[in-house]
């Protein structure tokens, strides 16, 4: 286990280097963040007062985006998934074949300690826009509530990374890894409620989409905060969440020891 | 004296010919372009349908949108699918031309490459700015065309003569401003070396230019991204004129901060220019 640690505490350093690179990052998050809150309040702004859209509010409306950020914040890979499909390309995986270091995990505690990283960066801005939006910024209903938001939140970060290490696995059979990982992340970013909550959807979009992984890698948690998931729905969202969170490890795993046999050590 | 360049023969300075060397690298550069997208015929594809499926999703979010309001601001579906159509087709013009030159600029600088380009008797600008040339980007463009269209006939709007080259006059200008902005932003990686976050960040900007103008209110937000960075008129300013919406004050800003853009971009790059160390060597 020690060794993990370490691993992590690498993982911090490295980071650090980029701080910049994630302030920047997060401030430049910031406009359309903005423009899609002012959208919606004209939107709003048209339909009267205590107007709602699918029964949200204008407050739980900007506290959605807001918390969307806060969430991706926590949970979305950074370069994880080039990083890994380049260590392939390039044959440095050819020493994990050797050390008692699992890859995955390995991988895994680099992802955490970015997301530290970015975190601690983030937070300043984040805490800023906050507070500067605190009318319109609703807490969650109880502790229990935020309770289940915060495993949520975890389910939903153990389920990007290992989504994301397996549409790395791709370099083993292609060149070029990035269109696919693309390709996925543009429907990560309608399905997931990135755009949008689901909620706003037609029903049947709506039950068709609860049949992927995408609503659980973000919208699951967010929705939990908001109240908007409740009782047996509840239940059976963070169940399905943690199906998908195996389901896509058990993935990780076959794809790696299926591209290992394939793998020529390029380079290395 | 054969051994000389021609260029720098004064005869041969003059704008003319100047145009026509220039001309000549282009087509050369076209040329490469080509062969290096005929080289990943499959990877060109894909990028393709990247793209595609990224318009469909501002074109569903759209839609969306409409199914809990007939308005945003003055703007009725029709009319901002047709914004984002015409945003999208800047857009993709834009970064059949300059993008990838812009992303790679920072690389260029933090391998040393730099060097090699400035030693060569042509306008450095010109070289860094339209080495590659991206193929698929005319494609998505040709997309884009395809819902202008189809946006306009559920408008039922009527194209009058002087309105096409109106509007292709206004794209160029749209596509003149995102690569001000963009080379500006790209030419302070002289200074911090690593720039991808600010690239990155250009890519936000893009979200703005297909919001419809005026569901924003009058305050920073909007005064921003009309006078300091005018995205929000680049695609705003031709769908008006496309909606028959448009007032003459609007059209004369966009040309203005187009004009202001490109002062800006040029002192920018002359600063960092100034600035260069060489790299790794």
């Amino acid at each position: 286990m020690r060794k993990y640690w370490q691993v992590i505490g690498i993982g911090v350093q490295n980071n650090l280097t980029y701080r910049f690179n994630f302030l920047a990052r997060t401030l430049f998050g910031f406009i359309p963040l903005t423009a899609i809150v002012l959208l919606w309040r004209n939107i709003y702004a048209g339909k009267g007062s205590d107007a709602s859209v699918a029964t949200f509010t204008l407050a739980q409306m900007t506290s959605y985006y807001l918390l969307v950020t806060i969430v991706d914040a926590l949970t979305a890979v950074n370069e994880d998934d080039w990083q890994i499909a380049a260590d392939i390309k390039d044959g440095n995986i050819s020493q994990f074949l050797l050390k008692p270091v699992d890859y995955l995990w390995f991988r895994f505690c680099l992802y955490l300690a970015g997301r530290g990283t970015y975190l601690t960066v983030a937070s300043i801005p984040l805490v800023l826009v906050t507070i500067y939006l605190r009318d319109y910024f609703v807490l969650p209903a109880d502790s229990t509530t935020f309770g289940l938001f915060a495993i949520s939140v975890l389910l939903t970060a153990m389920l990007q990374f290992f989504v994301s290490y397996t549409m790395a696995m791709l370099a083993f059979w292609v060149m070029e890894v990035s269109t696919f990982i693309f390709i996925l992340y543009a429907f990560e970013y309608i399905a997931s409620g990135h755009m949008f909550p689901l909620a706003i959807l037609p029903p049947v979009v709506q039950d068709v989409l609860s049949y992927t992984p995408f609503p659980y890698q973000l919208y699951l948690p967010v929705g939990i905060y908001l109240g908007k998931i409740t009782g047996v729905a509840l239940i059976k969202g963070l169940l399905a969440q943690a199906g998908w969170v195996v389901a896509a490890f058990l993935m990780a795993r076959l794809a790696w020891f299926r591209g290992i046999k394939k793998y020529a050590a390029a380079g290395g | 004296m054969s051994l000389k360049p021609e260029a720098q023969n004064p005869m041969e300075t003059n704008t003319t010919s100047g145009v026509r060397r220039y001309l000549g690298i282009y087509v050369a550069l076209w040329k490469n372009s080509v062969t290096r997208e005929t080289m990943f015929k499959g990877n060109f594809l894909l990028w393709i349908v990247v793209e595609l499926a990224w318009f469909a999703l501002q074109l569903g979010f759209i839609s969306v949108l409409y199914l809990h309001t007939e308005h945003i601001g003055t703007w009725t579906k029709w009319q901002v699918v047709l914004l984002v159509g015409v945003s999208h087709f800047i857009q993709q013009l834009f970064q059949a031309f300059f993008l990838i030159n812009c992303a790679n600029l920072s690389e260029l600088v933090r391998n040393g490459k730099m060097d090699f380009l400035m030693m060569l008797p042509v306008n450095t600008r010109f070289l860094v700015s339209l080495r590659q040339v991206d193929l698929g980007g005319f494609v998505n463009a040709g997309s884009a065309l395809a819902v202008m269209i189809y946006a306009g006939r559920e408008l039922h709007l009527t194209l009058t003569l002087p309105m096409v080259p109106g509007f292709l006059a206004m794209c160029l200008i749209g596509i003149c401003i995102h690569y001000c902005l963009m080379f500006s932003l790209a030419s302070v990686s002289f200074w911090t070396v690593k720039a991808q976050g600010i690239v990155y960040g250009y890519y936000n900007l893009f979200n703005i230019a297909r919001m419809p103008d005026d569901a924003f209110p009058r305050g920073v937000f909007k005064t921003v991204f009309t006078f300091v960075l005018p995205v929000m008129l680049v695609s705003n300013v031709p769908a008006r004129l496309l909606t028959d919406r448009l007032t003459s004050n609007s059209c004369f800003l966009l040309m203005g901060m187009a004009i202001a853009c490109a002062l800006l971009s040029e002192w920018i790059w002359r600063m960092s220019l100034k600035h260069y160390t060489s790299a790794s060597s």
